[in-house]
């Protein structure tokens, strides 16, 4: 993980996603991105743990968790 | 984030649903909404009507959001199980299949044209006064009085669970949303376990 960054990522529970991608139109830092049109996934590298994906969310599947 | 000309398309959603109220016939555009994302689900495999496109879903956004008709609570459990979402995926397209068989009746002969809407599939309210007559047959307005049906009954029922629960709680169980993440996993769904992705919450 990037020193100097938060620590804690957007987690999405996969399973449950509808893939209508609000979290990718709102993540300031484009860290998500649709998969094959079935899921969406959050690139940690890029996430900051902002937590404007889970306020959107309309299935609320996405949790703020703290990883490491 | 600089706008792009796709995320102004909530204006033609609003004026598609006033021009209802105007004259029913101009209820046709609204088989793009249906044509589109099944063209590009189908086509391309991805979700890019809903992830860009729909100017539906940026109207629950701007409504619950920017103007706060949200509560902005948690969808129930139930509402974004799979059961209820391909179970209302199913119900709407038998309900569809009916309007067509009703658009066919007319157009056949049995049935004369009904000026009305159905609103939730079940309450009829008189709707005249946006019918002023077409060259063609009168099926044609059947069927636009049908779709227009689904369309106004589609948005009542997004905007009451856009106000109980997140802005767009509609992308849960839209059943055109719906039904293109299920080409989309006909189409991609053996590919996606292998592109290991970043840890996801099973696996974590
Ligand atoms: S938490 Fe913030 S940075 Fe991370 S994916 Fe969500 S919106 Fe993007
Ligand atoms: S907003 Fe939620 S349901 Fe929609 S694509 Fe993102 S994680 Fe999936
Ligand atoms: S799920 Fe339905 S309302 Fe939402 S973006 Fe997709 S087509 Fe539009």
């Amino acid at each position: 993980m990037n020193p100097g960054r938060s620590l804690k990522k957007a987690v999405i529970e996969q399973h449950s996603c509808v893939a209508c991608g609000c979290c990718v139109k709102v993540c300031p830092r484009k860290a998500i991105e649709i998969l094959g049109g079935i899921m969406a996934r959050v690139n940690w590298e890029q996430c900051v743990g902002c937590g404007k994906c889970m306020k959107e969310c309309p299935a609320s599947v996405i949790t703020i968790q703290e990883v490491c | 984030m600089k706008k792009k000309w796709y995320d102004f398309l909530w204006i033609a959603s609003l004026i598609y649903l006033v021009l209802g109220f105007v004259n029913i016939l101009f209820a046709w555009f609204g088989l793009l909404c249906f044509l589109i994302p099944l063209i590009i689900s189908i086509a391309k495999g991805t979700k890019g009507y809903c992830n860009r496109y729909c100017g539906r879903g940026q109207l629950f956004s701007i409504l619950g959001g920017r103007f706060g008709l949200s509560r902005k609570k948690d969808i129930p459990r139930w509402m974004k199980s799979k059961v209820f979402r391909y179970g209302f995926l199913v119900f709407f397209l038998i309900m569809f299949f009916q309007m067509l068989w009703n658009t066919y009746l007319v157009f056949a002969g049995v049935q004369d044209l009904k000026q009305g809407i159905t609103l939730l599939w079940t309450f009829k309210l008189p709707w005249h006064w946006a019918y002023h007559g077409t060259l063609m047959h009168s099926g044609v307005a059947q069927f636009a009085f049908g779709f227009y049906s689904i369309m106004l009954t589609s948005t009542i029922l997004g905007l009451i669970t856009m106000v109980l629960f997140k802005p767009r709680s509609w992308c849960v169980y839209c059943p055109m949303g719906t039904m293109t993440q299920f080409i989309c996993k006909i189409k991609n769904g053996k590919h996606i376990d292998q592109k290991s992705p970043v840890p996801t919450f099973r696996q974590s």
